[in-house]
């Protein structure tokens, strides 16, 4: 079982969490502007890394609030957390140069 | 033809011996300069599209690469159901071709794949599951594939272990039955596919992972693996949880997720559970090997993962699925759990076809429940390779389905991971 930390609450078993996969996406400013490709890539097309991965997690049996974190989707080792509001620390900047979605 | 794997004659040889000399089922191959083609990934459906190209196609000059071992990856941990009850036109013609492929597969690999056509049962415990499963039922005959709707006295008679009181939480109500649905031995699959290639002249190299591509102006030339460069005229990759990694490699991107989906087996015990057992309302599947051992598939873990292993909590739910169908297991010792790593589409589709180079081919995307379809999913694949262009049954599982909309929504007939 996962410990994760929620930035609010501490650390806490992964049950106590729900998962929302990538994240910083954006979604489209104009989506009746996007062509078939582009609109399908911003619905189906995620990144899915063997290694540091950044992605949402929300504290459903806590204080209920979405955060992000860094995670290592081949050892499973959360490298960082942090709230939607902040910039995000080294680790997921240099996760996200490479992450395609991440705009 | 060469003489019989196994008979009885050679098992009381090699008994003898302690089993210390049963000859290599496969050569142990060194790769050559250049293929006609080369499939990444030995699992069942990399062998069986190895195997079908030199069969089907009359290609003489092929090469399964895999990194780790023949079978090593979701074809030697999963729970190995069968069946090819799905709702859409073209699952059903993909599955039913494939669990055809499955009635006569021991015989033509000349290996027993043990495969039992035992029935399978998916069970519906609300009003709407009831509904559901007949329309479903109602799908598949239409599609000539055998399936028939039980009440729950037709359930009963056919698994005497469930409880099916309407006093449960979740009652059960009804379920479909398919009865030429079932298990066969993965390992089985995988050696048979792999020996079989072999005989045909098929190099499989194992312990060999493909680090790249060599791709020319748009056109897939090769691949690069730690044993040096190897070129082909054709490159089609079959590597299941690794594929975004492997398109990564390729340049392009893949709508798949890769996540951990577990197992776990029970101690041995009498014969009690005499088919397939499906429920994807309480979340479990079971059926009992020929040890004795109740075979058990939990969930999907919901995070990405490639670590070959998940949490402890979704084997601990999927005890409790289970014990809601036989509270009469509630004793049972577990002996143990495994997980792979499983590559899910959004729509519970795969995807078989081109992709953007050209020369370069994918079949990836079966997620969760791919071993049913380990001979059809070869076979479509080797006439994709061979021929450029897609089977009619394979078509529509195109890449580009995401681009058109034309999705072919399985959540429904997928229901639980098996
Ligand atoms: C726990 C579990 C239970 C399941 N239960 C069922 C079930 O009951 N019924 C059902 O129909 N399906 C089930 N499935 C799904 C099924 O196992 C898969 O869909 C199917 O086996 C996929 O076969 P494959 O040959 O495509 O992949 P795999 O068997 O995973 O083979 C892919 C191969 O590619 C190799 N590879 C990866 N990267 C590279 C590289 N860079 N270079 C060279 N080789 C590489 C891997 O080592 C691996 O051997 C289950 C899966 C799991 C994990
Ligand atoms: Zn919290």
């Amino acid at each position: 079982m996962l410990r994760i930390s929620c930035p609010w609450c501490g650390p806490r078993d992964e049950t106590e969490f729900g998962y929302g996969g990538q994240a910083h996406l954006k979604r489209p400013d104009n989506p009746e502007a996007l062509d078939d490709a582009a609109w399908a890539e911003f619905l189906f097309l995620r990144d899915n890394p063997e290694g540091p991965f950044v992605e949402r997690w929300v504290h459903s049996h806590g204080c209920r609030r979405w955060f992000n974190a860094v995670r290592d989707t081949k050892t499973d080792r959360v490298i960082a957390t942090y709230r939607p509001d902040e910039t995000p620390p080294e680790a997921a900047k240099m996760v996200l140069k490479g992450q395609e979605g991440g705009r | 033809m060469a003489q019989r794997a196994t008979n009885l004659f050679s098992l009381a040889r090699q008994a003898l011996s302690h089993h210390r000399n049963w000859p290599r089922l496969w050569a142990a191959a060194e790769p050559r300069r250049h293929y006609q083609a080369i499939i990444i990934g030995a699992g069942g459906h990399g062998l069986a599209t190895a195997y079908y190209l030199v069969r089907e196609h009359g290609l003489s000059d092929v090469a399964v690469i895999e990194r780790g071992w023949v079978g090593g990856g979701n074809t030697g941990r999963n729970t190995t159901i069968v069946r090819s009850n799905y709702l859409w036109d073209e699952s059903a013609h993909l599955y039913e071709h494939s669990l055809k492929l499955w009635e006569g597969l021991t015989r033509e690999l000349d290996y027993n794949v043990m495969f039992s056509q035992r029935g399978v049962l998916n069970l519906a415990h609300t009003v709407h599951d009831v509904r559901e499963a007949k329309r479903r039922v109602n799908a598949n005959r239409l599609n000539g594939i055998d399936a028939e709707f039980l009440d729950r006295d037709g359930v009963k008679a056919v698994c005497p272990g469930l409880d099916v009181s309407p006093t449960r939480r979740f009652p059960i109500l009804g379920a479909t039955w398919q009865k030429r649905g079932g298990v066969a031995r993965h390992d089985a699959v995988a050696w048979g596919f792999a020996r079989a290639a072999s005989r045909l002249g098929v190099d499989v190299i194992e312990n060999c992972p493909v680090e790249g591509f060599l791709i020319d102006n748009g056109v897939c030339k090769g691949v690069r693996t730690g044993k040096g460069e190897i070129t082909a005229d054709k490159v089609g990759i079959v590597v299941a949880g690794q594929s975004s990694v492997l398109a990564g490699m390729a340049g392009f991107r893949l709508p798949v997720t890769s996540h951990p989906l577990q197992a776990m087996v029970s101690e041995p015990i009498k014969p009690v559970v005499p088919c397939v057992v499906m429920s994807g309302q309480v979340h479990a599947y079971v059926s009992q090997s020929d040890k004795g051992e109740l075979v058990l598939g939990a969930g999907i873990d919901r995070r990405n993962g490639y670590g070959q292993r998940g949490s402890f909590p979704v084997l601990e739910q999927e005890a409790a699925a289970l014990l809601e169908l036989f509270p009469a297991f509630s004793r049972l010792r577990l002996m143990r759990s495994w997980g792979g790593t499983v590559d899910t589409c959004p729509d519970a589709s795969p995807i078989i076809g081109r992709t953007p180079i050209d020369n370069l081919f994918i079949n990836c995307g079966w997620g969760t429940g791919g071993f049913k379809s380990t001979p059809g999913s070869g076979w479509v694949f080797a006439h994709t390779l061979a021929t450029g262009q897609p089977h009619p049954l394979n078509a529509p599982f195109s890449l580009d389905r995401f681009t058109s909309g034309a999705l072919i929504d399985e959540h429904g007939a997928a229901g639980v991971a098996h």
